[in-house]
C-alpha cells in the first residue's frame, strides 16, 4: 500500500512532462484548419517544445534532489493542468475551429501577435508605465498626507471628511469630462484620473488606522518625552502602517481599472489603447495578445507590491495570516 | 541622588464629565507628599481616584484646581522625567525589543551618546538574547519587563505603576516584584504603583496610600516599617494585611463560623 503511494508520488513529479508532450504530439498530428489563417512560424509548438523540456529537465533534478522534490510536487499537478488547459483551447480553435475563428485565433497566431507587435507593445507598455507610476505615487502620497491630517487634526478632519465622504465613491472615470478640460494634456489628465482613484481608498485607510490606535501608544510616547512631530512619524504612521498597505491594494486594483478607461479616451500609446484599437482593427489575436500582457504585468505588480508590504510590515509575521 | 523625585499633591480636585453630561468626582481636595526614593503605592477599590491621581502625576491629564509639584515645579505636560508603566506593555509592536527600550531616547536625540543605556537596561530586566524579538513573539512577563526598561533607560525622577503586574501570573508576579525592589534599589528614584493588590503593597512599599470611593479621598496612609527582604509570612506583615483589608472595609466578620468544613 505504502509502496503504492510513493510510485503515485513519483509518477506526479512526471506529470507535466507527459501532458507536454502529449500536447506536442496533438499539435504535430492534427493539422490545423483551414480557416485559421496560415502563420510563417508555429510559435505555439516553438513554445510547447520548450515548455515540455522545462518540464523534463524538473523532473529529471527532482530525481536526484529531494527539496525540489518536494516544492515540485506542490506545483506539478498544476503546472500539468495548465499545460492540459491550454491544449484544449488549441484543439477548440487551432484544430478544430469550432468558435467564430475572427473572435477566436489559435494560440499559435495570439503568441505570433505578441512577438511581431512586440516593440509596439513595448512602447506601449512604457507609455502606460509613465502614466501608472506617476498617479500611482502622487495618489498615494497624497493619500497618506490627507489621511494622517484627518486622523490626527479635528480641524482638518471637521472641514475635510464630509467632502470626502461625499465626493470619494464618486468612480474617478465618472470625472473624465471636467478632468479633460482642466487639464491641459491627456497625459496629465490620465495621472490625476489614476492619482484619485488611489487617493481615496488610501485617505480613508490611512485615517481609519491612525484613528484606531490604542491612546494608550502615544501616552507612553508622551511620557517617553517625544513631541508631537515625533508621535505623527514614529507611533502614528508606522501604527496605521497594515491599514495604510491594505488602502494601497484597494487603490491599485481601481488604479489598473482607470488606466485602461483612461487610455480609451484619445491616448497616442498604452496598453489599454493598444487593446482598444487592435478590437477596432478586428484584429483579436493582437487583443488576446494585448490583454496576455496586460494580466501578467499586472500581477507581477501585485507581486511586487505584496513584496514591498512583507518587508516594511515584517513584525507582523506570525502575528496574523497573511 | 535620592534627593530627586519629590512630588507634592496640594488640594488637587478632578471631576470628568462623560459624554451624557454626568459629572464623576474623581478627585476632591487630595493633598499629599511622596518623599525623594520612597516607593509608594495607591490602592482601593475601583473608583476611588488611584489611577487619575497618577495620571495626573503623569501630566497626561490636569487638575481643576490645586496644583502638583515635582522636585519644585509644576507638572505640566507629560515628560521623561516620569516615567509610565501600564497594566498592559503597550509596546510598539513595529519595533523589536531594542528599538521599544531606545525610543524614548531616540524620541529626544540623546541616543547616540547612551547607546550602552540601551544594553544596560536590557540585561538589567533579564531580557539579554531577546533585543531582536518583536513584542508579539514575547511572553506575558518578558513584555511587561521590556515596558519597564523602557520606561526607566531614559533615567526618571519618578517610575510610575499602573496595575503594571496586573495582568501577570502569580508566580510571574512574584518574580518581578522582586525585580522591581532589585531596581528601584539600584537606581534610587521614587516609585508610584497603583495597585488591587493588598500583599504586593505591603511587600513592596514604604508607604501605603489607602483610598476609598464615593467620594473619592485618602482614607488612611499606612507607614510599612519592615525591614528588605520581607517575609510574606511575617506576623507584621500579616497585621498590615488585616489592617489594610480593615481600612477597606473587606476583613470580613469576625464572629467564630457556626461550623467548619
Amino acid at each position: 500500500m505504502n509502496n503504492m503511494k510513493k510510485e503515485v508520488d513519483k509518477l506526479v513529479l512526471w506529470l507535466p512532462f507527459i501532458f507536454g508532450v502529449l500536447s506536442v504530439l496533438i499539435d504535430i498530428l492534427i493539422p490545423t484548419a483551414q480557416s485559421q489563417s496560415n502563420i510563417d512560424f508555429n510559435y505555439y509548438l516553438f513554445i510547447s517544445v520548450i515548455v515540455t523540456v522545462l518540464a523534463l529537465i524538473l523532473a529529471l533534478y527532482s530525481v536526484f534532489n529531494k527539496n525540489a522534490a518536494k516544492r515540485y510536487k506542490d506545483k506539478a499537478p498544476f503546472f500539468a493542468g495548465v499545460i492540459i488547459f491550454v491544449s484544449i483551447i488549441n484543439i477548440i480553435t487551432g484544430k478544430l475551429a469550432l468558435l467564430p475563428v475572427i473572435y477566436f485565433p489559435s494560440n499559435s497566431r495570439v503568441i505570433g501577435a505578441i512577438v511581431e507587435d512586440r516593440i509596439l507593445i513595448l512602447k506601449c507598455l512604457l507609455y502606460s508605465a509613465r502614466l501608472l507610476f506617476v498617479g500611482f505615487l502622487g495618489g498615494t502620497l497624497a493619500g497618506i498626507v490627507t489621511g494622517v491630517g484627518i486622523g490626527f487634526n479635528e480641524k482638518i478632519s471637521y472641514w475635510l471628511s464630509p467632502v470626502i465622504r461625499f465626493l470619494g465613491p464618486i468612480p474617478a472615470t465618472a470625472w473624465i469630462p471636467l478632468v479633460l478640460i482642466c487639464f491641459p494634456s491627456t497625459v496629465s489628465a490620465s495621472c490625476f484620473l489614476i492619482g484619485l482613484s488611489v487617493w481615496f481608498p488610501v485617505n480613508v485607510m490611512t485615517s481609519s488606522g491612525i484613528r484606531n490606535i490604542a491612546n494608550s501608544m502615544f501616552e507612553v510616547s508622551s511620557t517617553l518625552g517625544a513631541n508631537v512631530i515625533y508621535k505623527v512619524f514614529k507611533v502614528g504612521i508606522p501604527a496605521a502602517m497594515p491599514s495604510i498597505f491594505l488602502g494601497i491594494f484597494n487603490g491599485s486594483s481601481s488604479a489598473f481599472v482607470t488606466l485602461m478607461t483612461a487610455e480609451m479616451m484619445g491616448a497616442k500609446y498604452g496598453i489599454g489603447w493598444y487593446v482598444n484599437w487592435e478590437k477596432e482593427m478586428m484584429s483579436y489575436a493582437n487583443v488576446y495578445g494585448g490583454l496576455i500582457i496586460i494580466a501578467t504585468v499586472f500581477s507581477l505588480l501585485v507581486t511586487l507590491l505584496f513584496k514591498v508590504r512583507d518587508r516594511v510590515l515584517v513584525w507582523q509575521k506570525g502575528m496574523i495570516k497573511w | 541622588m535620592v534627593d530627586l523625585g519629590q512630588i507634592n499633591i496640594n488640594n488637587v480636585t478632578k471631576t470628568f464629565v462623560n459624554v451624557n453630561g454626568d459629572i464623576t468626582r474623581a478627585l476632591t481636595n487630595i493633598s499629599l507628599d511622596i518623599k525623594p526614593g520612597s516607593f509608594v503605592s495607591f490602592i482601593g477599590p475601583s473608583g476611588c481616584g488611584k489611577s487619575t491621581l497618577l495620571r495626573l502625576i503623569a501630566g497626561l491629564i490636569k487638575p481643576d484646581s490645586g496644583e502638583l509639584i515635582l522636585d519644585g515645579n509644576e507638572i505640566g505636560d507629560a515628560g521623561y522625567d516620569r516615567g509610565l508603566v501600564f497594566q498592559n506593555p503597550t509596546l510598539f509592536p513595529w519595533l523589536n525589543v531594542y528599538d521599544n527600550i531606545a525610543f524614548g531616547l531616540r524620541a529626544r536625540k540623546i541616543y547616540k551618546e547612551n547607546k550602552s543605556l540601551v544594553d544596560e537596561y536590557i540585561d538589567l530586566v533579564g531580557l539579554k538574547g531577546f533585543e531582536k524579538n518583536y513584542p508579539h513573539q514575547l511572553s506575558g512577563g518578558m513584555a511587561q519587563r521590556a515596558a519597564i526598561a523602557r520606561a526607566l533607560v531614559g533615567h526618571p525622577k519618578v517610575l510610575l505603576m499602573d496595575e503594571s503586574l496586573g495582568a501577570l501570573d502569580a508566580f510571574t508576579r512574584m518574580n518581578m516584584q522582586d525585580e522591581i525592589l532589585k531596581i528601584w534599589k539600584e537606581k534610587s528614584m521614587t516609585v508610584v504603583m497603583v495597585t488591587h493588590d493588598v500583599d504586593e503593597a505591603i511587600y513592596l512599599s514604604d508607604k501605603i496610600v489607602v483610598m476609598s470611593p464615593r467620594p473619592a479621598k485618602i482614607e488612611e496612609i499606612i507607614d510599612v516599617r519592615l525591614s528588605r527582604p520581607r517575609a510574606r509570612n511575617n506576623p507584621e506583615f500579616l497585621r498590615l494585611r488585616s489592617e489594610i483589608l480593615k481600612v477597606l472595609d473587606f476583613a470580613g466578620h469576625e464572629e467564630e463560623p457556626n461550623y467548619y468544613i
